[in-house]
């Protein structure tokens, strides 16, 4: 095919991607300004670790980031399973009672705006502490369990798309030489949609990383994460320290992204090798 | 296998077991919490823990009364201000939806066109801010904004402005914090139906004499309606709910549905206030969320 982009396309691709890219640039770019005013530049004193080192001195926000890490490991494991399994059960069963209620469940909080999600989810576990005296008030379980409800849906979608695009040829064939249907999906399954679940446990991982109003809706006192300490900082104005945490983020996704992606790339193309 | 047999006559398959507990999971924790709220819009405001009053009550020994109260509806309804928030939010929605479209399409359409391995490039730089922080990449829009930010900064050094131009917490900060945010969510959508494109239907085109932009609008403009649908979908049903945003950047006038409840459960703890915004809003999002289910439905027919 000997297509060229028009001036026009490669106008907007080239502004596009500059809109994208320009806030983001300027918070690395700030975080090394020494002045307090962030964006004023101070070429006396800049660049400067300063702002780096006075985050890592930070107890608030290092706390927050611990109670962070772990809402997102948890969430990230446990959707990663439930969504592995409704994945699974949309793509390869394709017949069960149920089946549209589990597809419209999956497909919902994907676009459920999250002050719904959020208040929800609260008002259903005052209830439930009312009816059974469980959860005993809010903090990290009920955030977990909020996170992994619409962290899920995301793994679901990823999972039943990557099965989608491989034909049942294997597995039936695992299972005509008389495989249990246990052994065949570890055994012949997993390992196809194993990217798939890596790249679910990931964007899990990262949704519940950045969440802010399901958090906040759904923490009590004393389980504040990141983002909560993160707005209730930035509500205030811009802060140096903030654009620290920003450029430390940009860095690990990035690293993490272009890591996966090549990783992906390889494997792609040994299984076209393959086949 | 003897056990799976005795279990099969009683009803439990293998195949139930997979996906009961992502049913019930969701059923739980999805579902049931929409009629807790459903309930609780109906419930008087009590100035108790939790500050709502229950809606079954036992009046005498054995008799049990159910107290429906309109009121909290009633209320969204009189107050013109909850009203004017429902309509400015759809409006600004509406409007970011048709931006982020007109700065989405030739993206992705770009991508789509590209040499495979330019394509792969570009799709990352798309994914890359999707992945980083939505809070933090909103709040380079105040360092970016703010009357001695960057972009008042390099204005005033080339001259171009004499005083500092107001953008930050005004209506055009939140337009331009939603469509950036967004923006990811209409491009992928809408790359992914375009990839499926068969080009050769513009070769054709243009060789029977059709110009360029005419081959662009009676064949890929309606081949990739699909894709439009569901990005736009993806913009505008959680746009119309957006909290952070318009907190961050619209300034205390910026009349969003969604801050209306943050406010009305955190600052009022008007709980069953905020549970009947709630469901106003989800009864104006649902046909939205399921034209954007067909829609989707539609694309993974077509691919398989």
């Amino acid at each position: 095919m000997n297509y060229r982009s028009s001036y026009f396309v490669l106008t907007c691709l080239g502004l596009g991607f500059a809109f994208l890219y320009i806030p983001i640039l300027s918070m690395v770019v700030f975080s090394f300004n020494a002045s307090k005013l962030v964006t004023v530049w101070d070429a006396a004193h800049s660049p400067t670790l300063k702002w780096y080192v006075a985050l890592l001195h930070n107890e608030e926000i290092l706390d927050a980031a611990w109670i962070s890490v772990k809402v997102a490991l948890i969430n990230a494991s446990g959707s990663v399973i439930l969504g592995t399994l409704a994945g699974f059960g949309l793509a390869r069963f394709t017949q069960f009672r149920g089946r549209f209620t589990l597809n419209a469940m999956t497909t919902a909080p994907l676009v459920m705006p999250e002050v719904i999600t959020g208040l929800s989810l609260l008002l259903m576990f005052v209830a439930l502490e009312q009816l059974i005296g469980w959860p005993a008030g809010r903090g990290i379980t009920t955030m977990t369990i909020a996170h992994m409800t619409f962290s899920m849906a995301y793994v679901t979608v990823i999972v039943n798309s990557r099965l989608a695009t491989f034909d049942t040829a294997l597995e039936e064939a695992a299972m005509d030489l008389g495989a249990h249907p246990l052994k065949v999906f570890f055994v012949i399954t997993l390992p196809i949609i194993f990217p798939a679940i890596l790249s679910g446990w990931l964007l899990a991982f990262t949704l519940s990383w950045d969440d802010l109003v399901i958090s906040s809706f759904t923490s009590g006192p004393g389980s504040s994460t990141l983002p909560m300490v993160v707005f209730s900082k930035v509500r205030l104005g811009v802060s140096p320290e903030i654009n620290v945490l920003a450029t430390i983020t940009i860095a690990v996704v990035s690293t993490m992204i272009v890591g996966v992606s090549l990783w992906m790339a390889r494997k792609a193309r040994l299984e076209r090798v393959v086949a | 296998m003897r056990t799976s047999q005795q279990l099969q006559r009683i009803g439990i398959s293998g195949r139930g077991l997979v996906v009961a507990l992502p049913y019930l999971w969701l059923m739980l924790f999805f579902v049931v919490p929409f009629l807790i709220v459903l309930k609780i819009s109906f419930s008087d405001i009590d100035l108790a823990i939790p500050p709502y009053k229950p809606l079954l009550e036992w009046v005498g020994r054995n008799s049990l009364a159910i107290k429906v109260n309109f009121n909290n509806y009633a209320f969204l309804f009189t107050d013109s201000l909850y009203l004017r928030a429902f309509g400015n939010s759809i409006k600004v929605a509406f409007v970011s939806t048709l931006l982020c479209l007109a700065i989405g399409y030739p993206m992705a359409y770009g991508i789509a066109r590209a040499k495979a391995a330019t394509r792969n490039v570009l799709l990352l730089l798309v994914i890359l801010p999707f992945w980083t922080s939505l809070l933090l990449r909103v709040y380079a829009w105040i360092g970016l904004l703010k009357a001695n930010g960057v972009i008042n900064n390099v204005l005033l050094s080339f001259g171009i402005i004499h005083e500092p131009l107001t953008m930050l917490y005004t209506p055009f900060a939140m337009y331009v914090g939603i469509v950036y945010s967004y923006l990811p969510f209409l491009i992928l959508p809408l790359y992914a139906n375009l990839e499926k494109m068969d080009w050769q239907l513009l070769e054709a085109a243009e060789d029977l004499g059709c110009r360029p932009w005419q081959a662009f609008y009676k064949i890929t403009l309606p081949l990739s309606r699909n894709g439009i649908l569901a990005g736009s979908m993806l913009v505008f049903i959680p746009a119309v709910g957006e909290f952070v945003i318009p907190a961050l950047l619209g300034g205390p006038n910026a009349l969003m549905i969604g801050r209306v409840l943050w406010d009305e459960f955190f600052s009022n703890r008007a709980w069953p206030v905020a549970s009947a915004v709630a469901i106003l809003l989800l009864i104006l999002l649902v046909p939205f969320m399921m034209w954007y289910q067909s829609v989707q439905a539609r694309e993974t027919a077509g691919a398989r």
